[in-house]
């Protein structure tokens, strides 16, 4: 075992080649047991292996490929999982008599987390399945509820490493998976129908070119009434609602068209037919429907993955709360809180209700609502938020608004809405679909008028040439194949697109306005200097584990290396610093005024820049070390800053913060001093956004409140990782992953979509073009007509299925 | 070519039957999850500790 010690930026950092048997991360030096064959660097990851090595699990270890961090194992009971209004909420019985319910785990990473957590039958009896879907991290538990509680299925995941919510919008889901699957049904059996109709047509039109007998023409045309039929009116049926819902609130929708299209053509053919003459339209009828059918459930899909990730947000919030009761406290689900109860949160716990704090004083972490990182001091009379944490100490809240009335709630309600209302580019192209087909009929009319005179049968042959060689599938399925499969690839790279509109703004280079804290800097207090002798170390680490501030995190992460002392009497003061006596010494860290007031004498009094946070630590009364905290800038964000401006972005820093700090952020990452505007209030970041957008595309990209208003303005709005949810709700975009390489990603893959976009529809446009006009000359026949046809579909179909508009990012 | 009759007809029953397969499937839900069934299979079942074999669910995962 050897020890090496790496300096990063200045910090000392000591790590040993002992890996922890459970996550393999390096186990801490003062960790390690002497003696033992497996070292763990947390008891979460001791209590997973553990786990795992009692009911026979160990192959996990074979299969795991990766894994991101240790184990947060929570000790919580999960008691509120059994009580009646959790039942009520989540818990579903099945046909044969069980209990189910969905959970949302965090921590599932790859194939082996599907292993391990469907064998949670074999370590809890009692639960029949558990079934996982990898990519939504939602995993179905069925169990007999007279064997086993729920509370102990939720430790046994909880202990295996993946911690469970039960998820939220049960009833949205069950609705959606309904739509889901009837649209999947739909679509088979109207792609089934267009095959066919398809076949019949080929012997039809190639009936008309070498002759056939007139029973068996007979035959097929009523072959391909019988197949079209049920397809228009089954499958097809969604098309003639819309359009009767559009004309009954008289507004005009695509729908409308489409089915007017349809009805006159199904019409039309049936008519001809019967009678024996005339063309008839059932295999463009048919196709079109699948088709159609077909990008609307693409585009679909690509909507919901926006809507998901804020589901899944909200589904964090904790589950249960303690409400006092008298003298004592009991679990209470978060959905039984009503106004007026009065909770108990601890430090380190999240709200689960709005409230107003009813006594004690402590920091609150607005990070999930606001994204600002430093902790707000809050004492009685304050209002707090579901969802937020409280970071210092216990506090008694009495509850204002609980579940769908909490502000988190309303914000998840309006991200699902905005993600609806959003009008995509999709919608055209279908408008232009129903209209084309109307078109294509009347000049296949006149067609028919302008030939009749002169030659009866070229007539006949010309229409049906036009009606076949020109194709609205192409057009129709072009733009959202191309959408869909870009919104699609793209959430697969972390990230989220609303609607295929702001993929059409991303295409061109604009201006790029960023936000700086927590966009370009992590957002997250680090040690950037330490000026002081080794031996003080072991001690702020020692005072520094008790706490969960900020700059305690700050040091903890610094010092993650160096082996803490056991400390006794601690005292924390909210907003000043934490002292205590380590090893018999009396030990402050905190802000400079903190510790002065608690020294007789100074000796190291380091000048400390005006970017940074300056925290002095005292021993026994002297100051004998500085340390200068900051918010460090992303490790990707100057090359991918550069790569921006490489392709042709103008990049700018619009921040709230001083502009003096924003200068040096700018300067670091190479931008001119005029770009970069500090100081700039919410209301000033909104009218600068405007005043720019007269001039062209404003991308916004931000992260906190702040940014909301000027995000929602900007031709297209960016919310980074770790954002709030105000700016989610607003965002067109959401990144899910950290750091600014997924903003370059963004803007390349959407130039990427839209160039195939022009391409599909500019040849779809040009096809039938030439295609209508070699018909109505009369140039082709209706059985090359035919052959040329479904090839059409099929370069579009190809072409937006082998581009690359978001390539997938390799696994590292 | 008078077969023609017998066998379209015969040919669009069997469609008919496949049809009614995928809808049936579709219904019950086959489709709702493509990503995790691929990498569930990837796995074999191992056999299973002593410490759980008193469990009737585990019994019937693993085969005897």
């Amino acid at each position: 075992m050897t020890a090496v010690i790496t300096g990063v930026a200045g910090v000392v950092r000591v790590e040993t080649d002992t890996s922890c048997a459970h996550c393999m991360l390096p186990v801490p030096s003062g960790l390690i047991e002497a003696g033992e064959e497996r070292q763990f660097c947390c008891t979460g990851c001791r209590t997973a292996f553990a786990m795992i090595a009692e009911h026979g699990l160990g192959a996990y270890y074979d299969i795991v490929e990766r894994r991101d961090g240790p184990v947060a194992t929570s000790d919580r009971s999960f008691e509120e999982f059994d009580h009646a209004a959790f039942r009520d909420l989540y818990v579903r019985a099945t046909p044969d008599g069980l209990s189910q319910v969905d959970l949302y785990l965090e921590g599932v990473h790859c194939g082996a987390c599907v292993w391990l957590v469907e064998r949670v039958p074999l370590v809890v009896p009692g639960v029949a399945r558990a079934e996982l879907n990898i990519r939504r991290s939602l995993a179905r538990v069925a169990w007999h509820d007279a064997t086993v509680p729920l509370s102990r299925v939720a430790r046994a995941l909880d202990s295996l490493g993946y911690h469970p919510h039960p998820f939220r919008g049960l009833e949205v889901e069950a609705m959606r998976r309904h739509e889901d699957r009837a649209m999947l049904a739909r679509i088979g059996v109207a792609g089934a129908v267009a095959a066919n109709v398809m076949l019949a047509s080929f012997a039809l039109y190639s009936g008309q070119f070498g002759g056939m007998e007139g029973p068996y023409e007979r035959f097929f045309r009523w072959v391909c009434l019988l197949l079209t039929t049920p397809a228009l009116f089954g499958p097809g049926r969604v098309f003639f609602s819309g359009a009767w819902a559009s004309l009954r609130t008289r507004t005009l929708n695509m729908d409308l068209p489409i089915a007017i299209a349809l009805a006159i053509g199904w019409a039309r053919g049936t008519a001809n037919t019967i009678t024996g003459v005339g063309p008839i339209y059932f295999d463009g009828l048919a196709t079109l429907t699948f088709a159609l059918l077909a990008g609307r459930f693409l585009q679909q899909r690509g909507q919901r993955a926006a809507a998901d990730s804020a589901e899944l947000l909200y589904s964090l919030s904790p589950s249960s709360a303690r409400v006092v009761d008298g003298d004592a406290t009991r679990d209470v689900p978060a959905q039984a809180l009503l106004p007026g109860m009065v909770l108990d949160v601890r430090a380190g716990e999240s709200f689960a209700a709005d409230g107003t704090v009813a006594s004690g004083h402590s920091a609150v972490d607005l990070a999930l609502l606001t994204g600002e990182s430093r902790p707000v001091s809050v004492s009685v009379g304050d209002p707090v938020y579901a969802g937020t944490t409280n970071v210092a100490s216990a506090l008694r809240v009495t509850v204002d608004a609980a579940g769908e009335e909490s502000r988190l709630a309303r914000i998840v309600q309006q991200v699902e809405e905005s993600a609806r209302r959003r009008a995509p580019v999709v919608q055209l192209a279908n408008r232009l679909a129903g209209w084309f087909v109307g078109v294509v009929l009347a000049l296949a009319a006149a067609t028919a008028v302008f030939w009749y005179p002169r030659d009866p049968t070229a007539a006949l042959e010309n229409a049906i040439a036009l009606l076949i060689v020109t194709c609205p599938c192409a057009l129709a399925l072009a733009t959202p194949l191309a959408v869909s499969m870009a919104i699609g690839r793209a959430a697969r790279n972390g990230i989220l697109i609303k609607g295929g509109d702001a993929i059409e703004r991303l295409a061109e280079p604009g201006v790029l306005l960023l936000d700086k804290t927590g966009t370009i800097t992590e957002a997250r207090v680090a040690l950037e200097a330490w000026v002081g002798p080794e031996w003080v170390k072991p001690l702020v680490l020692a005072l520094e584990q008790e706490s969960s501030h900020p700059i305690a995190d700050g040091f903890r992460r610094a010092f993650a290396g160096v082996d803490a002392m056991p400390t006794s009497l601690t005292t924390h003061v909210v907003g000043g610093g934490i002292e205590g006596v380590v090893d018999g010494r009396h030990v402050v860290v905190g802000s400079p005024a903190f510790v002065e007031a608690r020294t007789t004498r100074t000796i190291a009094a380091a000048p400390c820049a005006p970017t940074l946070t300056p925290v002095l630590v005292a021993v026994d009364g002297i100051i004998v070390a500085s340390a200068s905290f900051g918010d460090p800038i992303r490790s990707d964000a100057r090359a991918s800053i550069e790569a921006l401006v490489a392709r042709g972005w103008r990049v700018g820093i619009l921040s709230g913060d001083h502009p003096q700090v924003v200068a040096t952020v700018g300067s670091a990452l190479g931008l001119p001093p005029a770009s970069c505007v500090g100081g700039a209030a919410p209301e000033e970041k909104l009218r600068v956004v405007e005043e720019m957008r007269r001039q062209g595309t404003v991308v916004m990209v931000g992260d906190g409140v702040n940014d909301a208003a000027a995000i929602a303005a900007a031709s297209v709005g960016v919310g980074v990782h770790g954002g709030a949810e105000a700016c989610l709700a607003t965002a067109d975009v959401y990144l899910a992953r950290p750091g600014l390489t997924p903003l370059v990603r963004l803007t390349e893959g959407a130039a990427r979509t839209i160039a195939i976009i022009r391409r599909n529809i500019a040849f779809s446009i040009g096809y039938n073009i030439i295609g209508a006009t070699l018909a109505v000359t009369g140039t082709i026949t209706p059985l090359v007509a035919a052959v040329l046809m479904p090839l059409s579909s099929l370069t579009v179909v190809l072409a937006s299925w082998s581009s690359t508009s978001f390539t997938r990012e390799r696994e590292s | 070519m008078s077969v023609i009759f017998v066998v379209v007809p015969l040919a669009a029953l069997i469609g008919l039957v496949a049809v009614i397969a995928f809808v049936y499937s579709a219904r019950r839900g086959q489709f709702d999850d493509l990503d995790t069934p691929a990498v569930r299979m990837l796995y074999d079942d191992t056999p299973v500790a002593a410490t759980s074999a008193a469990d009737p669910s585990a019994a019937s995962q693993s085969p005897p």
